[in-house]
């Protein structure tokens, strides 16, 4: 009887790294596939109750959409949500590993979790990973000591800030966020600026599109809204290529049957009721 | 005076970082008086051509009287800092008092030797404790040196004559600390990779004080840009078409 050599384990397995590269360098017009990267617009700021999260829900595949309406926006505790761009497998799984965690770490200090444990906890694992692992994340939340707002980049740096954009379409989200944003803003100002901000990179950046979702976190609790706004909407088609019958005028029509012989004929019975 | 050590990690030109991975691109200085000392640095974190945070506190406490000053890749010295306030912590549990700056200078210094292939950041440690009063130590590559006074970070470069030209040993607290913002000014003038703020902290056997110090308090220079240099010229060259 075979038996596998190792038994599957869970977490993250590099085994083939050695084995894909050496194949790259050897096997000339080899294409290798590339893993699924969400060419994304996530931003997120501190307001006057709690913080506000938004991203798109584009994920690309190199130049293709493949997926037009995503979640970015991870759940890691009732009071904390994180966003992520990157590499959308690593992203997700980051996320639920790390929501995972805090759940037990939860229980085990019985406190509520707070967003500066999750952001340690994420780049220490990052860091480890020295950059292998192609997350970068935006996590936002409010805990006992107020609300927290930190960016942590793939290889395991972090910032602690009251504003910030990640992803391929960062470039017009933070301009959009550094020229209107205030300290203490109000739920309604927040809001419509995070929504401006994702709305910007949705329509300059090729890899960020579709919907904009929003999640805002306060001393109650998290309220998770999907497609909050759609800035690109798919124009209606002007015209049709369907062309009626007779549009090319018939000049000449022949029939010929073709010559078969009929050699067998089977009847198969279905079972209708 | 310098870090005797190479200065590879110094040199813009000669390190540059990956592309997207977060550098701090740095200047950071520290400066020993009777008493104490003073720390400073910028506030720039860049990935490539994008400034990823122009606010960025780049004075890690590690602990109430020892600051380490980062620089490099971010990820690299914030692990570090991380990593080495831990080890200090737990030193000065062992020790019932607080740890020396030498201590906490060692501790840094172990961990970028060890893994100085795999690391990318230098750590500058400065403090004051109650043996040696106030120190500085430089930590590059894992090499241990304590100096008056030391610069570090891409932009320590172009304040090298600077620095050398300015100090002078025995200067006052207040003297260090004006000493400190005009380099790291002047190197945020000419550095790419250096800009936004300036962080202070300065450390005496009395406390711990911080400050930033934002655009309109920096100290202004000469700069090119603001200098209305070419106007002579070309009021005469305006001058000779309109005469026939």
């Amino acid at each position: 009887m075979l038996h596998s050599a190792w038994e599957p384990q869970g977490g993250f397995s590099f085994e083939n790294c050695q084995r894909n590269t050496f194949l790259e360098t050897s096997l000339k017009g080899l294409r290798v596939p590339h893993a699924r990267k969400t060419g994304t617009t996530i931003a997120g700021l501190v307001f006057q109750e709690g913080v506000i999260l938004g991203s798109d829900t584009r994920a690309t595949e190199d130049s293709v959409v493949a997926d037009k309406n995503c979640e970015k926006i991870h759940f890691i505790a009732p009071n904390i949500y994180c966003c992520g761009a990157g590499v959308a497998a690593d992203a997700e799984m980051t996320t639920q590993i790390l929501a995972s965690n805090m759940e037990l770490h939860a229980l085990s200090t019985n406190r509520k979790p707070r967003v500066a444990t999750v952001t340690r906890m994420l780049r220490q694992m990052l860091f480890r990973y020295q950059g292998h692992i192609g997350a970068s994340l935006i996590i936002g939340g409010m805990d006992v000591t107020g609300p927290h707002l930190y960016s942590v980049h793939p290889h395991g740096s972090y910032s602690h800030i009251l504003f910030t954009a990640m992803g391929s379409g960062q470039g017009p989200a933070i301009s959009v966020l550094e020229d209107r944003f205030k300290p203490n803003m109000t739920l309604e100002e927040g809001q419509k600026l995070v929504v401006e901000a994702v709305t910007a990179g949705i329509l300059e950046d090729l890899g960020s599109g579709s919907n904009v979702d929003v999640c805002v976190i306060t001393q109650d609790g998290a309220k998770f809204q999907r497609a909050v706004s759609t800035p690109a909407v798919l124009s209606k088609r002007q015209g049709k290529y369907h062309y009626p019958v007779g549009t090319t005028a018939i000049m000449k029509e022949t029939v010929t049957p073709l010559p078969l012989e009929m050699i067998e004929e089977t009847v198969q019975t279905m079972e209708v009721e | 005076m310098h870090c005797a050590g190479r200065m590879r990690e110094c040199s813009f030109v000669g390190n540059l970082p990956a592309a997207g991975e977060v550098y701090t691109g740095t200047t950071i200085m520290a400066v020993e008086f009777d008493g104490g000392v003073v720390v400073g640095s910028d506030s720039r974190v860049s990935a490539g051509t994008a400034v990823v945070n122009r606010v960025f506190n780049k004075l890690a406490p590690l602990n109430q009287q020892i600051y380490c000053a980062l620089s490099g890749s971010a990820a690299d010295a914030q692990a570090i800092a991380d990593m080495a306030t831990y080890q200090l912590e737990l030193h000065g549990m062992e020790l019932e008092e607080p740890p020396l700056v030498l201590s906490a200078a060692n501790v840094v210094r172990n961990i970028s030797y060890k893994y100085r292939e795999e690391l990318s950041a230098h750590l500058m440690v400065a403090g004051w404790d109650r043996y040696l009063g106030g120190q500085v130590y430089g930590t590059l590559e894992g090499m241990l040196t304590r100096q008056p006074f030391a610069i570090g970070g891409s932009g320590s470069t172009y304040i090298y004559g600077y620095v050398d030209a300015a100090y002078k040993p025995g200067m006052s607290p207040e003297e260090c600390r004006q000493f400190t913002i005009d380099a790291i000014t002047l190197a945020m003038g000419r550095d790419g990779s250096s800009g936004g703020v300036i962080y202070l902290v300065t450390i005496t056997a009395a406390g711990t004080k911080q400050e930033v110090i934002t655009g309109k308090e920096l100290p202004q220079f000469y700069d090119d840009s603001s200098h209305s240099f070419s106007k002579p010229l070309q009021h005469r060259m305006l001058q000779s078409r309109m005469t026939p």
